[in-house]
């Protein structure tokens, strides 16, 4: 019986989130639907355990939606890349929807819980089958099932600061935009070749070789997942959404929504683009890593200077995936083993801050820093694990922080490029100093609060702490991070047929011309 | 709009033959162009035609909002509840052919089952558009004008 519903495990992983929403509606009770919230992304979680487990030695696993056959069919492709993702997303998910139910009771108007429920397991939906599909116009309508919802978590926020409405709706048109831009190059690529799917997309790509169209439906994906995965000058939509949704969206957009658009643009790039041609490695070398190393520095110095918590964790967001793309656009082995690395370690890392922040948010009402002085001895649980998870933030060894920026130095080393070592390591010195402004307020600081404040509820605190001590363990332990994340390289990396990048000229001209 | 009888009277007269046209645009689209979407959109237009010209009360009366949105949740369990069936069935997610024992007939039911819930869910959402939009308190007054 269990191996009957295992064989459909990627099917299900995605499909129980999905049913499980409406199921919300109609029953529309707020303790049933967190119920039925709670189960679902565990089953998912658990699916995605599974498939992670099956798919880690290097295996692939293809399973035909409605029984067609891939390229016309569309099929759910699951190798070790997108297994991990998913395992990332789902398992959030399960401790997400955990921390849920007490965090809103104080952000968000009861009546709309049921919505809240649901608009939460659709975005869950929308981001596991963006990352499980092998079918290329699939992952857009996934991508737009997760925004849309997005959308809609992010303005719930109205019910502590009206701003969120105004953020919600910067989000959506920037989002259409990213969305639009996408499937524009999608239509591309597709006129071009005739197929959606992604396999079927690499081999055509790769017979058809370098030409005009291909570089526009290439620019086109790449700028539009950009604009999704907060690439540094399209960022704006990201410390507004975060700051002023509620705060268990914050935790889980910080956590997922991001490292999944990574996930597409390295699928798009490798799989489907390969690195045959090399105007794609131009493009990488010469304008996303100055990009990534101005994310690195720019937004780690405004992170600084702000006086609300989660608008400093947004901008360090934006830093961190800096660091990602960085990671990527190496284009070797060790960068992309740092990148994918990274990806996992600040999900983690995130999402146990943003946790953290929302316990201050429940008893506190704000997540100002100047609100939080004194808050260490009154809420000592959740103190430390700000401090503990800031840790991993910054990169100090026995976290994983240290892990994702050991193999990423490693990896610029490798390339002979000292002065991007140099400049990881400065740019960690700029996190010393925002996570240390907060450690200063919370613990040196006379305590604001004239009545004590009470501990965060035990709903709260469990989740934050495994969160926590995940970051540690996997800064201790790297084996599950460090074979997923070297599997997924080789497999990225064998699927451009090549080791490395040749040399490129930038601009020169297209063969089809 | 108590006053506009000619309005009155031609809604009442279209209302009916805009639903019966939507069941149609449903139910033959796996014949000729239609479907789920567009029978949605048709259906829906008829509350909404219903909701302009008589009152948004009278259609909060035809349609409760809150029932409205338990139907947009039911096309979309409508939908994958089809494809769960396939799996419990033993075919893969969505494969309608387990559906009945010749696989043409099956791919049939499905197809028609799967547009149902399209066609619920579409027509449901627009008219809690409409509900949204049309219960918003006015920020100009009608006297204002």
């Amino acid at each position: 019986m269990l191996s009957a519903i295992l064989a459909h495990a990627p099917a299900l992983q995605t499909v129980v989130p999905l049913i499980a929403a409406p199921l919300c509606v109609l029953f529309g009770r707020r303790h049933l639907a967190w119920f039925i919230t709670l189960a679902a992304s565990l089953i998912s979680a658990f699916f995605a355990a599974y498939l992670l487990a099956q798919t880690l030695d290097g295996s692939i696993i293809s399973y035909e939606l409605g029984g067609w056959a891939p390229p016309l069919g569309i099929e759910y492709r699951i190798d070790a890349v997108n297994a991990f993702v998913l395992f990332i997303v789902a398992s959030v998910g399960a401790l997400v929807a955990f921390y849920a139910r007490e965090s809103i009771e104080q952000e968000i108007d009861p009546a709309l819980h049921v919505y809240f429920y649901t608009a939460f397991l659709l975005c869950l939906t929308g981001l596991l089958g963006v990352t499980i599909t092998g079918d290329a116009f699939n992952v857009f309508v996934f991508l737009e099932i997760s925004s849309l919802s997005t959308y809609t978590l992010v303005a719930l926020g109205a019910g502590r600061d009206q701003r969120a409405l105004t953020a919600a709706y910067n989000y959506l048109i920037m989002g259409t935009i990213g969305a639009t831009f996408f499937v524009i190059g999608i239509g591309f690529l597709y006129m071009l070749t005739g197929t959606l799917n992604m396999a079927d997309l690499a081999e055509r790509i790769a017979a058809l070789g370098d030409n005009r169209t291909l570089r526009i439906a290439f620019v086109f994906i790449f700028v539009g997942i950009g604009l999704k995965l907060a690439m540094f000058p399209l960022h704006l939509w990201l410390p507004n959404a975060y700051s002023y949704a509620p705060s268990v969206v914050s935790v889980f957009l910080a956590a997922t929504a991001t490292k999944v658009a990574v996930y597409v643009m390295l699928r798009f790039l490798f799989t489907v683009f390969g690195f045959d041609y090399g105007f794609q490695a131009a493009t990488l070398q010469t304008i996303v890593v100055p990009l990534a190393v101005i994310a690195m520095f720019a937004s780690s110095i405004v992170a600084i200077f702000q006086s609300d918590l989660k608008r400093m964790l947004a901008y360090s967001s934006v830093a961190q995936i800096g660091y990602i793309l960085l990671g990527i656009s190496l284009l070797n082995k060790p960068g992309l083993t740092a990148g994918i690395i990274h990806l996992f370690n600040h999900a983690v890392i995130k999402g146990a801050l943003f946790m953290a922040v929302g316990a201050f948010v429940y008893r506190i009402g704000s997540s100002r820093i100047e609100d939080l002085r004194g808050i260490g001895k009154q809420m000592p649980w959740m103190a430390a694990a700000f401090v503990a998870a800031g840790l991993g933030l910054i990169g100090v060894p026995l976290t994983a922080g240290f892990i994702s920026k050991w193999y990423l130095i490693q990896a610029t080393l490798d390339e002979g490029a000292w002065w991007l070592a140099l400049l990881i390591v400065g740019s960690s010195l700029l996190a010393v100093i925002y996570v240390w402004r907060v450690v200063e307020a919370m613990y040196l600081a006379a305590p604001v609060q004239e009545a004590p404040v009470k501990k965060a509820p035990w709903s709260m605190i469990v989740p934050t702490w495994i969160m926590v001590l995940a970051s540690l363990y996997f800064g201790i332990n790297t084996e599950l991070t460090s074979k997923a994340a070297s599997t997924a390289a080789d497999l990225l990396i064998q699927a451009t047929q090549i080791e490395k990048a040749p040399e490129t000229v930038p601009g020169a001209p297209a063969a089809g011309e | 709009m108590h006053h506009h009888l000619i309005l009155r009277v031609v809604s009442k007269m279209l209302i009916p033959p805009i639903l019966l046209y939507a069941l149609y645009v449903q139910f033959h689209g796996d014949f000729g162009p239609g479907g789920g979407f567009q029978a949605g959109v048709i259906f829906a237009v008829a509350f909404i035609l219903y909701g302009i010209v008589f009152s948004l009360d009278h259609l909060r009366r035809a349609v409760p909002p809150h029932v409205v949105r338990r139907f947009v949740a039911l096309g979309l369990l409508i939908y994958a509840g089809v494809g769960v069936a396939n799996l419990l069935l033993g075919g893969n997610f969505l494969d309608y052919s387990t559906l009945a024992h010749d696989p043409k007939h099956g791919q049939h039911y499905g197809i028609i089952l799967v547009e149902l819930g399209v066609g619920i869910t579409v027509a449901a959402v627009m008219i809690s558009i409409f509900f949204a939009f049309a219960s918003r308190p006015p920020t100009i007054k009608d006297t204002d004008w």
